[in-house]
């Protein structure tokens, strides 16, 4: 088949299925944790039982995850737009069968929009809340197309831009629109990709490689996993792109281990480019021939770290190495080789689409385009999100967000993984921005946000992404290996109620060694949630070490439980029956429950099983509050 | 031991000996195995013309494998920073106390083993559990016991 012969069935395909009545369901690993196969399973069952011809399609990832299963039902007959509908369960599949595949209403009450165009009676997704900020570039596909067949990603103008960049232009030239585009890597330095670019191109030596940076060990980061699993191959022809505009023939994806969906289907997304040609020998013959290969990575998180991922692919212990020289130097196997992350390469292939004169016009002077975030933790609309730069922080939490969960108060965002930082409420206007968010003392990071409330410790934050640094350091270098052991031990003095006011000098202290000594980012950037809690949050610290408390009631050492014999109901049992180490005892003569503290190990169950309509186990902090409690209580 | 000599051996057969492919084959071998034993580690080592001390060396660095084998049910917690913030820790203690074993250790009788994982990417369920790659999703320190009972059902219904 030559091209246009491709283009031409792709878009068939399409449109046989924009026509067609068709189901689409999000089964991304966040749709399938919240039980999307099963509601999958559902449909498959039902469409055979009733015997309809239904178009049922596994597409990825919306990023609207606190919706999954999310499932958009096109039914062009019935006069209405696709619509999407939230969190579609057991009871939700059959209503959507019942009633509208086999009858005529849209179940309105269970859709989170129609899509596409305007049609009064229910709200239309794109113009909710959050689609108001959001630019989709990254995202353009996700949750649209069927990641595991080429011909939806090739209908909606998909390797036509390969093709251009191909036929029609010079390496040097692709260069140069980068660098116009003023594309600065979304792994998280901001390092301009065209200069990477420029200089392995000026390399003599080959081979030279081009590695797409998969590996995204950030916890609460999944922004890179979502877009292979759900638009694979916006990354592959990137990829390409690069590889031609570097001069290399050989590409590598590495990715992590725990991602197994990832790999199945890039490994099916490069399978389909090979037999269209698109990838191997000869790409639409212009004499360019390049292919991919993927690499799975054992668990390391240092291996994100460019020149360690290099020594990994290798197949040796993934550590980091002094530089320069530069990978685009000497990178794999001593070859020029550039390390582009996931959405830095699917942006390379939006550039080359929409031209570099659109794509300058989002986003601000010094960062181009967008930004992909992936907003977890104490947030309402937990999810992924694609922002113009530029966009603030508080736009984020609250708009696209949707604010925090459970009508608690904000207290902190963490962004940019555990190397990143904590900032406070007074950074909320801070522009999204590699240059602004480095003032404040974060690092943009590849894109994770935890959004932080009132319930979680700072202090406690801390110490968890040091403890992560000093499991995850290679130890190369001293200050890696010594320096966040020692931060480490610190944190976990003042956690347990044993830090001295010094503690908080010596911190800021060994924290500049670090910067200064380590051999690699992880560990100059290692301190970051240390220095970033001390800068917003310096009372918690405090109040840990001078009063023995924790504000949050969270660290164990620092709280205990204690049941107010006034609200607890004594026909109930439910603490006594699920306290796992037997620490709760009945008053024979009451009925009333204490906790003997000796026995209690905190794990909070008594706290979660307290029926509402009593309350009445509480945390305390300090512990001692208990004698003040039990004695107010006597008396 | 000779049975498993035997599938490494089988698994070697699909690769050249070149040094980059030692972190494919290991976890060729630990998929097939569960584990990687030591004369595992020795065969691959003379496979690739390298010391076995290099093979124990990239083995020791990488998360990924193991040197017991773990048991019939694999419990990782995910300890990831939105699971952690929503409380993964008194979970993974849940785990721990109701199995009797630490993070990284076995049941004697080999039926459960309780390991923590970075992060598995599904933070809007946090926390989560991984069991046999299944998972559980917003656990909470009172949902441990359920899940374990659902798991000893599991395993019960196996056997039957």
């Amino acid at each position: 088949m030559n091209w246009e012969e491709i283009k031409n069935k792709a878009k068939e395909k399409w449109e046989k299925l924009e026509s067609s009545v068709s189901i689409r369901i999000g089964t991304p690993t966040c749709g399938r944790a919240a039980g999307a196969l099963e509601t999958l399973e559902i449909f498959k069952e039902r469409l055979k039982k009733e015997g309809l011809e239904v178009e049922l399609i596994e597409v990825g990832c919306m990023g609207l995850c606190f919706a999954e299963p999310l499932v958009v039902i096109n039914k062009p007959e019935s006069g209405f737009p696709p619509i999407c509908y939230k969190n579609v369960g057991f009871e939700e599949a059959h209503a959507l069968m019942d009633r509208f595949l086999l009858g005529e209403d849209p179940c309105f009450e269970i859709a989170l929009g129609t899509i596409d165009f305007s049609f009064t009676g229910a709200p239309i997704v794109s113009e909710l809340e959050r689609f108001q900020k959001e630019v989709r570039l990254v995202l353009k596909n996700c949750g649209w197309i069927d990641p595991e067949d080429i011909n939806h990603y090739i209908a909606r103008g998909g390797y036509e831009s390969l093709r251009k960049v191909l036929l029609e232009k010079d390496p040097v030239e692709v260069i140069a629109q980068i660098g116009q585009a003023n594309l600065r890597g979304r792994g998280g330095a901001g390092f301009l990709a065209s200069r990477k670019w420029a200089q392995a191109r000026r390399q003599k030596e080959g081979p030279k490689y081009l590695i797409c940076n998969a590996d995204e060990g950030d916890p609460g980061a999944f922004m890179d996993r979502v877009v292979l699993e759900s638009d694979p191959h916006s990354v592959i022809e990137g990829m390409i792109i690069a590889g031609y505009a570097i001069g290399a023939h050989k590409g590598f994806i590495y990715t992590r281990m725990e991602y197994p969906l990832v790999l199945k289907r890039v490994e099916k997304a490069l399978d389909q480019a090979r037999s269209y040609g698109l990838l191997g020998e000869n790409i639409f013959n212009s004499g360019f021939s390049f292919d991919i290969e993927i690499v799975r990575g054992a668990g390391a998180f240092v291996c994100g770290e460019s020149t360690a991922m290099i020594y990994s692919i290798e197949g040796k212990r993934g550590m980091p190495r002094v530089r320069p020289p530069r990978s685009a130097e000497k990178g794999l196997w001593g070859k020029p080789t550039v390390v582009n992350n996931v959405k830095t390469l699917a942006l390379v292939t939006r550039i080359m689409e929409m031209g570099v004169e659109e794509f300058l016009k989002i986003g601000t002077p010094t960062t181009s385009g967008t930004a992909v975030f992936a907003l977890a933790g104490k947030i309402e609309q937990i999810g992924l999100c694609e922002v113009p730069m530029g966009t603030t922080l508080r736009e984020i939490v609250f708009e696209v967000g949707g604010g925090i969960r459970g009508r608690k108060e904000f207290k902190a965002v963490q962004i940019g993984g555990p190397a990143g930082g904590c900032v406070g409420e007074e950074a909320l206007d801070l522009p999204v921005d590699f240059d602004r968010f480095k003032e404040a003392g974060a690092i943009m990071g590849s894109g994770g946000m935890i959004i932080l409330d009132e319930s979680n410790c700072m202090v406690e934050t801390a110490r968890f992404f040091l403890d992560f640094l000093s499991k995850e350091d290679c130890g190369k270098c001293t200050f890696g290996r010594l320096g966040i052991k020692q931060l480490l031990l610190i944190l976990e003095d003042i956690t347990k109620g044993n830090g001295k006011e010094e503690d908080l000098a010596l911190l800021e202290e060994l924290s500049k060694d670090l910067m200064e000594g380590c051999l690699c980012n992880l560990g100059k950037t290692a301190p970051n949630p240390i220095l970033t809690t001390l800068r917003y949050f310096r009372d918690e610290y405090l109040a840990h070490i001078r009063e023995k408390r924790c504000p949050a009631l969270v660290c164990k050492e620092l709280i205990a439980y204690w049941i107010d014999p006034e609200k607890c109901e004594k026909g109930c049992d439910h603490c006594v029956l699920t306290c796992p180490t037997e620490a709760i005892k009945t008053d024979e003569r009451t009925r009333k429950k204490t906790i003997i503290q000796e026995k209690c190990v905190k794990c909070g169950t008594c706290l979660e099983v307290c029926p509402p309509q009593y309350s009445a186990v509480v945390k305390v902090s300090p512990k001692e509050k208990i004698l003040e409690l039990e004695s107010g209580k006597a008396q | 031991m000779r049975e498993e000599l035997e599938s490494v051996k089988e698994i070697l057969k699909g690769f050249q000996p070149e040094r980059r492919f030692l972190i494919k084959i290991l976890q060729e071998i630990q998929e097939k195995l569960g584990y990687l034993p030591e004369e595992a580690m020795r065969e691959v080592a003379q496979f690739l013309h390298i010391p076995p001390s290099e093979v124990y060396g990239v083995a020791t660095f990488y998360n990924q494998f193991r040197f017991v084998p773990v048991g019939k049910f694999h419990f990782l917690v995910c300890m990831g920073t939105a699971c952690h913030s929503m409380g993964g820790q008194l979970v993974l203690e849940g785990f721990e106390r109701e199995l009797g074993i630490k993070v990284g250790e076995v049941t004697p009788d080999r039926k459960f083993s309780l390991e923590r994982v970075g992060c598995v990417g599904c933070c809007m369920q946090a926390p989560v559990v991984v069991v046999n790659g299944k998972i559980f999703p917003r656990m909470k320190p009172s949902k441990v016991e359920e899940v374990l009972a659902k798991i000893k059902e599991i395993d019960e219904l196996g056997r039957d």
